[in-house]
């Protein structure tokens, strides 16, 4: 048959290669800044967008959806064509798909140091950003089944359906976990509430790692290392059970993120079996990369460019026998809330996705712009600076996790906590922080050193033009499967079968840990005496999401005497009927805030904004000059009452009618407490700017003297006995 | 926007066999994918993994 001719599109891969290399700098720059906050937590100057409760989110967004999400980009749409023998199906949705992911990675980075976010993890941006998001991962999705449609290559490598399950699921995870209601533009609250809330954001949270930074990679995988090497995949055979039961078993793991929390028992139980599954093929996958290499280890030796997919596949075995080790509840009572979660994350995005992308970067650029790799001897170097820049990241936070996790939980003979003081648990890691400091400063130079090399190959290489190509196109089949042509082999030439079945898969897990949730009233018992936030309370809720506290403070206090010793009564998941968002939290950089109301006085808060380090010596909390000078915006209090309203928060018409009433009321009582602190009225009285208690402190102190409050102890033994 | 569909599964008893239909799913599917890839035929598998090389048989 007459071959056809066309060209791939190569400049739309040289866009996304330059996108991901400027957005790595970035998102890893943002990230060193962060690892100096807690060194110098005052480093911010007293600037509210460069405090780390904003930048935090920044952060993990560049480096996920604007670093790894381009590399992804720009190796889908290489490899894509090429093992399809097509070109991509529009250039229109190609540079659609380009400009509107840069167009949402910038309003990313207005928006969040403004402070604009929803607080759910690496699902931060405000809801007008969520509708860009879907439009252009639609058309990502249209743009790659188009091309599938029109292929010269009847079968679907297994590249492809890694790519496919990619695009699928996340649609659907961040579908899910987008349902908000708006208050306005910038503002709008998650329309789940409380443990229905944490379920279904750690449903998207836990497989955004596994469809955003796990399969799409281990699709370039499949790709670029049998390429890189010259040598076909180990096993095809490993690779379709890898891929099948990978995409079943992950999407069924986010519980594992709630262990011990308020969510039901089966629930987490039902997390912590399929997390321990997730090993299999995990290491399937892995083993399948590794094993490609074998009669090639030779290469691996003289070639930067296999050194570092050798060294990515390795932190994916390891970051993948660690997630289910750290599923274990009796792994996960020691290592959540602390800084061993922050390793683990690090070994998976330095290693895996970092070293994937820089591999795969090294092996393009000098393909497309026709010439060869400047200095192999740089890249050798940002190897050794980037594997070294790992280790000094990640061995300082497994010692920061595991010897803080075990000051916490350290007794006294006589019942009393050994470090009753959370400081002193601080005090003891920050040479970890400062270990951790100098590794990511190391994976910097590196990058730093890549984009050097890069910038050279690309300045002495040709400009960079389509591909030509020829192939012959596909006679049309009879409909059904030949004889004797097995099912799988008739899927893998059937992309709209292969999607439907993909999404069926996926959806079996989500299916039957949220839908109950979701619906079964006895799942979430009520507490009656648990009331919705008082305006002033719930406009101080705004703040303490719109300056990230989160990111560092938990409101779940776990079923552990240590925990209880230190915080008070463990969390109900009655507590939380009225938060929308939930604020749970992940990280324990400071202590669990759920019961501190009523613990100190308003004066002590307002002293702890204003300088932590003069209450607390050696707190490495920064200050918050801007929530003591600016006024608190309440023309919305209101429009936020009513949005609560819609999504099932029981507010009466008198409630809302007197908001800004309520609101004035309880404001001049904080400041009348506040006054009773000489020091402070002594400066405030009479200050210049608005009254004291129109102040955003004054809604901050309301707030967080409102938590946990809602259940006397008298109440919760009742609670306790009945069940 | 709960409201509408709240109503229906409240009543839903023994939500606890849910982990165990789903580890039967599981058992299941995996079972039935052994199958199938062992079935496959080793020219096809071969073909297969040759498609990022462009030099198909």
């Amino acid at each position: 048959m007459e071959k056809e001719h066309f060209n791939y599109d190569n400049i739309i891969v040289k866009k996304f290669l330059h996108a991901t290399l400027i957005w790595g700098i970035v998102g890893m720059t943002i990230g060193l800044f962060l690892a100096f906050l807690f060194l110098y937590p005052d480093l911010n100057f007293g600037i509210s967008w460069l405090s780390f409760g904003r930048l935090r989110p920044l952060h993990t967004n560049a480096v996920i959806f604007a670093f790894v999400g381009n590399a992804l980009f720009a190796g889908v749409y290489y490899s894509l064509q090429r093992l399809l023998k097509a070109r991509l199906y529009s250039n229109f949705l190609s540079n659609f798909n380009f400009w509107g992911w840069q167009l949402i990675i910038v309003a990313a980075a207005i928006t969040l140091p403004l402070g604009i976010t929803t607080s759910k993890e690496y699902a931060e941006l405000e809801w007008p950003i969520d509708i860009a998001i879907a439009l252009v991962w639609v058309a990502f999705g249209i743009n790659m089944i188009g091309t599938i449609v029109k292929r010269r290559q009847r079968h679907l490598y297994v590249a492809i359906w890694f790519y496919l399950a990619t695009f699928v699921t996340v649609a659907v995870l961040h579908i899910f976990n987008s349902f908000e209601y708006p208050v306005n533009l910038l503002k709008s609250y998650s329309v789940y509430a409380g443990v229905q809330d944490a379920l279904v954001q750690w449903w998207y949270g836990h497989n955004a790692v596994a469809f955003f930074l796990t399969t799409p990679f281990l699709g370039l995988m499949y790709y670029f290392i049998p390429k890189a090497s010259d040598r076909p995949i180990y096993s095809y055979r490993l690779s379709i059970v890898h891929f099948w039961s990978l995409i079943f078993i992950y999407i069924w793991a986010g519980p594992h993120h709630l262990l011990y929390s308020a969510l039901p028992d089966w629930a987490q139980n039902l997390g912590v079996a399929f997390s321990v599954m997730l090993i299999a093929p995990s290491w399937g996958g892995m083993i399948n990369g590794l094993l490609t290499l074998r009669g090639v280890w030779d290469k691996v030796r003289n070639e930067p460019i296999l050194k570092f997919m050798v060294v990515a596949i390795t932190g994916y075995g390891m970051a993948t026998l660690e997630g289910p080790l750290l599923s274990l509840k009796n792994i996960n009572a020691i290592a959540h809330f602390s800084d061993w979660v922050i390793a683990h994350v690090h070994v998976g995005a330095l290693a895996w996705n970092g070293f994937l992308t820089f591999g795969m970067i090294y092996w393009l650029v000098p393909k497309l712009w026709k010439t060869k790799l400047h200095s192999v001897s740089l890249a050798n170097t940002h190897f050794w600076l980037g594997t070294l820049g790992i280790v000094l990241y990640t061995i300082p936070m497994y010692i920061s996790g595991v010897t803080q996790a075990f000051m916490w939980k350290q007794f006294n003979p006589d019942g009393s906590l050994v470090y009753g003081n959370f400081l002193e648990t601080v005090a003891q890691i920050i040479p970890m922080y400062w270990m951790r400091a100098i590794g990511g400063s190391l994976y910097l130079i590196g990058a730093f050193v890549m984009l050097y090399n890069i910038y050279k190959t690309m300045s002495q290489g040709a400009t960079v033009t389509d591909e030509e190509a020829s192939a012959a196109p596909l006679l049309r089949l009879k409909k059904g499967r030949f004889a004797g042509e097995k099912y799988h082999s008739w899927l893998e030439r059937k992309p709209v079968q292969f999607i439907l079945i993909t999404t069926v898969v996926i959806l079996i897990g989500g299916a039957v840990q949220i839908i109950p949730t979701l619906l079964v009233k006895s799942n979430v018992p009520t507490i009656s005496s648990v009331k919705p936030y008082t305006p002033l309370e719930l406009e101080g809720r705004d703040l303490y999401i719109r300056e990230g506290c989160v990111s560092c403070h938990s409101q779940m206090i776990r079923p552990f005497r240590s925990e209880v010793a230190r915080y008070g009564t463990f969390s109900k998941g009655g507590e939380y009927v009225y938060d929308h968002p939930f604020l749970w939290g992940s990280k324990r950089t400071g202590p669990d805030l759920l019961r501190v109301g009523k613990k100190y006085l308003d004066s002590w808060h307002f002293n702890h904004f204003h300088d932590p380090q003069a209450i607390s010596p050696g707190s490495i909390m920064p200050r918050y000059p801007w929530l003591i000078q600016n006024e608190l915006d309440t023309s919305e209090t209101v429009a936020k009452m009513r949005a609560m309203v819609a999504i099932g928060v029981p507010y009466t018409d008198e409630e809302i009618d007197n908001a800004n009433h309520d609101l004035l009321k309880q404001s001049l009582q904080i400041e009348q407490n506040l006054f009773e602190d000489q020091q402070i009225e002594a400066v405030f009285k009479n200050t210049q700017g608005p009254p004291l208690h129109k102040r955003e402190v004054i809604a901050m102190i309301a707030y967080l003297q409102r938590l946990g409050t809602d259940i006397s102890q008298t109440q919760l033994e009742t609670i306790n006995n009945s069940k | 926007m709960l409201r509408f569909v709240k109503h229906h599964l409240e009543t839903l008893e023994n939500v606890s066999i849910y982990p165990i239909i789903s580890l039967s799913i599981f058992v299941v599917f995996f079972a039935g994918l052994l199958f199938w890839t062992f079935r496959m035929k080793k020219n096809d598998l071969e073909n297969a993994k040759q498609i990022p090389f462009d030099k198909l048989k």
